[in-house]
């Protein structure tokens, strides 16, 4: 299934957040977004999944999701958006409690997820009782039970420390490579950005409008090699050359609410 | 911390330690030590003459009181019609002010024609009602009811409002963005999130409660606590009325203490 993005404009009152986004996310493609802050990544996000709606300008979906589908685009959230409230079992169950499902389905799909994400030993555990790299482990199975065809994530690593970020990526990427799942992916980290996507989209600050795409044309497994790494660094480079003179204006903004 | 001086040898000298206090240690026998030592002194004043048992019984006598009314069975006639009073204003009451914080809270028009009525109501004593209540109800429980009710009402709502703007607003979109009927946000994500801040406002209601029940019964009732603390006032039998001061205190300790036994039931993720 892939994701057409055609943002005209968005804005917040007189401010005027996203123009001229247009983008085509195809079946199985990572594409990272990256930008200044306040460059509206998460509100390009937001108006993707449904969750805001754009000005003027709408996003397409082309093609159909897999018939176990049963919430095509599906978040990953950089607070992880848990409910305290609940075990991490019944957190990931949580997206299919309104759905008409078998309980011996529900409870595979949940199992599944489980497993998929190293949470099996902990399905009766409360967020409180994880660390933060294993509740977002919760998040991405509560998105993993859905069987999603693409993945929107607001910079999940970024509220994690350096070495749960680097371990939580390698198994994010192998999921995401596995499954064939499509994501658009938010960050601030070019790390992140030049391991996962096939595709980065360098958005302006604001309003924001692709400054730049480059392409990765390193496959993933091989990035973590000495020759790729060399490429990889060249590419961050321009990356930050794109961005920044506007991220040190952002960092200088007062924020006037 | 060590240091070069130009004349001689390093001079150390130890890092001195700064972040006591502003740390709360419980101290429970501080507690008892304190409330031991208040009942002696007291005793011992009166039984030195230093206070006239009239303006002030002794603890000894307090507590003869208290256990003639435990034997007499009046204490239970007077504590039981109190709690029938308290149970069903406050039930009604809460009931009432969840269901309209709660619609206060998801709609923004509900919330614009309640919020002025609920800000003017809410500072009025509710006690200063009950001579119309009266006028409209009859001199029956009914108008000690909705007094207590009343004042009840308005603090649940305000709490429940509160905990209702306190939720999450990222859990709103999360159960939003895997498309969760409206009715499934509010049970499982609205209710379960503002319960802390309305089980804080079952506290200050539960009070609102026991202060009204009381001034409702001393205008116009038989029995119950405040009317027993009202004869006894007027016969000058301190001893008693001191008991009953006593008996609202324990009653409102074991209300205090149910609520945290609910609290530490429900809120056990916290």
């Amino acid at each position: 299934m892939d994701v057409i993005v055609d943002v005209k404009r968005h804005a917040y009152d007189e401010l005027v957040v996203l123009e001229d986004i247009t983008m085509h996310v195809r079946e199985g493609e990572i594409v990272a977004v990256i930008g200044p802050s306040g460059c509206g990544k998460s509100t390009l996000l937001g108006i993707v999944g449904g969750i805001l709606k754009a000005t003027k300008g709408s996003v397409y979906l082309e093609g159909r999701p897999a018939p176990d589908c049963l919430n095509p685009l599906t978040f990953i959230f950089q607070d992880f958006a848990l409910l305290p409230w609940r075990t991490v079992e019944q957190n990931v169950a949580l997206p299919l409690e309104h759905h008409r499902l078998a309980a011996s389905e529900r409870q595979a799909r949940v199992a599944d997820a489980l497993q998929r994400t190293g949470l099996s030993d902990f399905a009766k555990a409360l967020p409180k009782q994880l660390s933060g790299g294993m509740r977002q482990r919760v998040g991405i199975a509560r998105a993993l039970v859905v069987r999603p065809a693409v993945l929107l994530m607001d910079e999940p690593l970024s509220a994690l420390d350096a070495q749960t970020r680097d371990l939580l990526m390698e198994d994010f990427l192998d999921l995401l490579l596995h499954e064939r799942i499509a994501g658009i992916y938010v960050t601030h980290n070019f790390h992140e950005a030049l391991r996962l996507a096939d595709r980065v989209v360098v958005l302006s600050r604001r309003p924001g409008r692709i400054k730049e795409v480059l392409s990765v044309s390193i496959p993933q497994r091989e990035r973590t090699q000495k020759a790729a790494q060399i490429q990889l660094a060249d590419l961050g480079e321009r990356l930050w050359s794109l961005i920044r003179d506007e991220a040190s204006v952002a960092d200088r903004e007062v924020i006037h609410e | 911390m060590s240091e070069i001086t130009a004349n001689g040898p390093a001079l150390r000298r130890e890092v001195d330690f700064r972040g006591g206090g502003f740390m709360a240690v419980p101290q429970p026998l501080y507690s008892w030590i304190a409330f031991a030592g208040i009942i002696a002194l007291w005793q011992g004043a009166i039984s030195w003459g230093w206070i006239d048992p009239v303006f002030l019984p002794s603890p000894a006598s307090i507590c003869l009181s208290l256990w003639q009314l435990v034997v007499s069975g009046d204490m239970w006639k007077h504590v039981s019609i109190s709690l029938q009073r308290i149970g069903t204003g406050w039930v009604v009451g809460t009931t009432l002010g969840l269901l309209v914080g709660i619609t206060m809270g998801l709609l923004s028009s509900a919330r614009a024609i309640a919020m002025p009525l609920v800000s003017a109501i809410y500072p009025i004593p509710k006690i200063a009602l009950l001579p119309l209540l009266i006028l409209w109800l009859g001199i029956g429980e009914a108008p000690k009811i909705v007094t207590i009710a009343s004042g009840v009402f308005f603090p649940t709502i305000i709490a429940t409002l509160s905990g209702v703007d306190a939720v999450p607003r990222n859990l709103i979109r999360m159960a939003q963005s895997f498309n969760l009927p409206m009715r499934s946000i509010i049970w499982k994500i609205m209710m379960p999130s503002a319960l802390p801040g309305i089980l804080a406002g079952f506290r200050i209601s539960v009070s609102t409660a026991l202060i009204l029940v009381v001034s409702a019964e001393m205008i116009g009732a038989q029995y119950g606590i405040g009317a027993f603390l009202l004869t006894a006032g007027n016969l000058m039998q301190s001893d008693d009325l001191m008991a009953g001061v006593v008996m609202l205190s324990i009653l409102g300790l074991s209300i205090g203490a149910i609520l945290t036994a609910l609290e530490r039931m429900l809120l056990r993720w916290r």
